[in-house]
């Protein structure tokens, strides 16, 4: 496989889309095909906290862009990052909070592209059990949010880890699991009120044993890899011939004729449908360096974009062709021997892939404890890395846990980073975030205090979680 | 008389012994020592003769022919305890041909339901991948984990070295039960009646009787089960703090040795567990409420124990011998949450050696206690830390595992042939 050929193949999703907006006239850059015109359903209800201008001061800033500053201050103001500085202060007068983080870190928010928090939720009840729809091997139609269960205690663990933005997803039993939501890490009663807004929706995918294993054990197709490839390629046949009959219903309508059938509103091709279009982010579950391969022709094929491979255990043996691809490689930093297709895991595979020229490493937990030390896990990669003879910073590697996750999600440009403009998603650690010992201290998400480790008055307590085993302290 | 082949061989694997024995004589200069059992030192040196610990203090002598290992001022640790865990009986979790570390019996079939005479050891084996993966991140040793599949006793396991030979048991072996919600499936859906079968276990091992169809142990596991009473460790794998509180009074009853394994709430119970002198084997991960035995999960378990001088060691709560390496970073989060670090590391090293009664001196570094050691590039329950040499029976083990063949396959970049060639 040449870069000229994965180049090549990179402008055919735009070159789709551009096609699609043409040919109807009347689709807008948000609509779906299919979906009715209008604000798109169950929209985000969330509003940040309100909150006053803070400043912190003296602290070693990570931008997540690369950069680290010391002696940094950073105003945070109206929920958006207002100034940062180097080496000098920026001018405070009487209505700032000052906080004085000498000694301490400052990161961006962290986020964490695969998380089932929510559609498994602890407690682990057979209640519960919300995160994979397990009766046929695409169910493009069902959506994670409708699933979030708000009361999660993990959502409030994850949050004293740092993490202010998250993506849930489906699991991995079937080829296309659903749609997946990126949330951000307030308390809600409700997913909407987590609900980032405008960020796109991911479509989860799965290569691999687990489809395979599932349906094969039923009798029915997927039972094989080929046969997982089979039903992925039947399922963009139909969403392609989904996007036609829309493109050529709307452009029968706009010439006036009056005798064309609408084509029936199909909720799975819809997702498809937005996914081959580039509206929804492909999010696919593989660990085989030969399958991940299989998938990018697929995606070639079918002109769409993998935003990331996630798990990839196997992504060191083809780091050069994910970073051609411009697909991420979504990993955890020593997991492995689960089954065998996560048999050759390395614990260098996060820094390999990080190393290929263009190469974007993201760290991720798929775990309701993973989350909670997503910077450590990113502490173990860069270890691995250097003691292999990479260079690697840590003003680098956190991009592996804030950029790099929000590019892949689709949310680069509103967070990820820490520069003007941008949401105040803001972590301050007791030090060095790259340690077992780091500690968020203090978590500001829309430059609101979320998470305070000093102030049991800002720790959120689930409504599970409230009254149990009353009277018992330590 | 010319030698036979038979005697050649001797001689040649007499000569191999021999090197070994020479190469076994180890002096480590300059280390910062964590002898666990005593303060630490600086600047002090470790003098390993075959696989014992002759020698450990400043400024001493290397013998003649030692192997000189520079440690640079950098920690030396007894090498860690990897934890209750499946390490060498487990290849891939989801190959189920490549799992031994269950009795999994056919209820129709057996009219036994309980089989404490099960003994998983057997199933060990020292070539596993996972052994070696897990070896080089400086573990020496592990409890292997009868899990409890088909009853509520898992049957027994051995502690193990992880030094590569077939056989090198620690222990006797340790018999598995467990309590609890987790097991209430196998005890007609109520914890309650786990102690009933316990009890009437217990009463038919002590009543030596004829087979009988009901009979819930066969002859060998009355043998087995009864031995455990006044001798012997059982542990109980259980969270909940009343199930605890339960566990300490049918240990008593029958005059098990217990050992509490999980103890997600046993920070509640640490007085009567203190009183008791039963130990605690926990992951400092857990903390959130998996399931309604875990409501009072917090990461200062271990923090609220060591106050209460409750005893406890470290184990995951999986037996997944694939992560059992990230046990010394859930150390380190204990220490983060409230736990002095010299404790983080003997829940690492001596307490564990102790709970499980292995052979006098191990988990720690003395004179005479085996030689099982490990050199780290910084602070031991560090992330940002790797094990840079690892010394188990006197043996400096070659820091070599499958993984750290792949990464040396895939390290190098545009290679002149297929990977495939790249063999190291």
């Amino acid at each position: 496989m040449t870069a000229a050929f994965r180049k090549a193949a990179f402008s055919k999703p735009a070159l789709a889309l551009a096609v699609v907006f043409c040919a109807s006239g009347s689709v807008s850059a948000q609509s779906t095909a299919g979906a009715p015109a209008g604000s798109p359903p169950f929209p985000s209800t969330y509003q940040p906290l309100p909150s006053g201008p803070i400043l912190i001061i003296n602290a070693t800033l990570l931008t997540g862009t690369g950069k680290r500053l010391e002696n940094a201050s950073l105003l945070l103001r109206d929920g958006k990052v207002a100034e940062i500085s180097e080496g000098r202060s920026i001018k405070t007068n009487a209505e700032l909070t000052t906080l004085d983080a000498k000694g301490k870190w400052v990161t961006p928010g962290l986020i964490d592209i695969h998380s089932h928090l929510g559609v498994y939720a602890s407690p682990g009840l057979l209640a519960h059990e919300d995160g994979n729809e397990m009766t046929s091997p695409s169910t493009a139609n069902v959506w994670a949010e409708h699933s979030v269960w708000p009361q999660d205690p993990g959502f409030t663990r994850a949050l004293a880890g740092g993490v202010t933005s998250l993506q849930i997803l489906p699991g991995s039993a079937n080829l296309v699991g659903g749609r997946g939501v990126t949330l951000k890490n307030v308390p809600s009663v409700s997913y909407q009120g987590m609900k980032f807004p405008g960020a796109p929706h991911g479509l989860k995918m799965a290569c691999g044993e687990n489809p395979k294993r599932l349906y094969g054990a039923k009798g029915v197709a997927p039972a094989t890899r080929m046969g997982n490839m089979a039903g992925y390629r039947t399922q963009w046949i139909e969403a392609q011939k989904y996007i036609d009959d829309w493109t050529t219903y709307e452009a029968a309508m706009a010439d006036g004729k009056e005798d064309v059938v609408k084509p029936a509103r199909d909720l799975r091709l819809e997702t498809l449908a937005a996914a081959l279009k580039g509206e929804i982010l492909v999010q696919m579950h593989c660990y085989r360096a030969d399958e991940m391969l299989t998938v990018l022709d697929m995606a070639d094929e079918f002109g769409y974009q993998v935003a990331a491979f996630h798990h990839g255990v196997e992504a060191y043996k083809i780091a050069d062709e994910l970073a051609q691809a411009q697909t991420c490689g979504a990993l955890w930093a020593d997991w492995w021997g689960f089954k065998a297709e996560a048999y050759d895991g390395i614990q260098e595979n996060i820094a390999i892939v990080d190393r290929a020229k263009g190469g974007c490493a993201i760290v991720h937990s798929d775990s309701a404890e993973g989350i909670q030390r997503l910077n450590q896990e990113a502490a173990k990669a860069m270890t691995r890395g250097i003691a292999a003879g990479m260079v690697i910073t840590p003003e680098h590697a956190i991009s592996w846990i804030t950029s790099n996750p929000a590019k892949a999600m689709g949310i680069l440009k509103q967070t990820g980073t820490l520069e003007v403009g941008k949401m105040a998603d803001v972590v301050i650690w007791n030090g060095n975030p790259f340690s077992v010992y780091a500690k968020a201290e203090q978590v500001f998400i829309d430059g609101a205090l979320l998470y305070d480790r000093h102030d049991p008055a800002r720790q959120p307590l689930t409504d599970f979680e409230l009254g149990q085993l009353q009277g018992v302290q330590p | 008389m010319r030698p036979s082949t038979l005697q050649c061989l001797a001689l040649v694997g007499f000569s191999l012994l021999g090197g070994q024995l020479t190469a076994a004589s180890l002096f480590i200069n300059d280390a910062t020592v964590h002898p666990i059992t005593s303060t630490m030192l600086q600047k002090a040196d470790i003098i390993v003769t075959d696989n014992r610990i002759t020698s450990v203090g400043p400024n001493l002598q290397a013998p003649q022919g030692a192997t000189i290992i520079e440690a640079q001022g950098r920690p030396v640790t007894p090498a860690l305890f990897a934890g209750i865990s499946a390490l060498g009986l487990e290849e891939i979790s989801a190959e189920i041909g490549s799992v031994d570390k269950a009795l999994q019996t056919d209820p129709l079939q057996t009219s036994s339901l309980l089989h404490p005479e099960f003994d998983v050891t057997p199933a060990y084996n020292p070539h596993s991948t996972s052994v070696p993966v897990t070896r080089i991140e400086g573990y020496g040793w592990t409890l292997l984990n009868a899990s409890r599949f088909s009853s509520i006793i898992g049957g027994r396991g051995r502690a193990i070295s992880l030094d590569g030979s077939y056989a090198s048991y620690l222990s006797e072996p340790i018999l598995f039960i467990g309590m609890g919600e987790a097991g209430s499936v196998l005890s007609g859906q109520s914890r309650a009646a786990q102690y009933m079968l316990i009890d009437q276990a217990m009463a038919e091992a002590a009543a030596p009787m004829e087979w009988t169809p009901d009979a819930l142990l066969t002859a060998a596991g009355r043998r087995t089960l009864i031995s455990y009473s006044g001798s012997g460790s059982v542990v109980f794998a259980v969270e909940r703090a009343s199930d605890i509180l339960q566990v300490l009074q049918l240990a008593d009853r029958h005059q098990f040795d217990a050992i509490i394994y999980g103890g997600t709430e046993a920070w509640m119970v640490a007085s009567q567990l203190a009183e008791a002198g039963v130990p605690v084997i926990l992951d400092p991960l857990t903390n959130l409420p998996d399931n309604f035995d875990k409501l009072g999960a917090r990461l200062d378990n271990a923090a609220l124990l060591h106050q209460a001088g409750v005893s406890f060691a470290f184990s995951a709560n999986s037996d997944s011998p694939h992560n059992a390496r990230k046990l010394r970073q859930a150390a380190g989060i204990a220490v983060a949450y409230g736990l002095p670090f010299e404790a983080g590391l003997e829940a690492l090293t001596i307490n564990p050696a102790r709970i499980f009664s292995l052979p006098a001196g191990h988990g720690s570094i003395a004179v005479n206690a085996p030689a099982n050691l490990v050199i780290w590039t910084g602070d031991p329950l560090e992330v940002t830390s790797l094990a840079d040499a690892v010394i188990l029976e006197g043996r400096n083990i070659p820091m070599v595992s499958r993984q750290t063949l792949l990464r040396d396959r895939y390290l190098p970049q545009n290679p002149d042939l297929p990977r495939a060639y790249l063999k190291k």
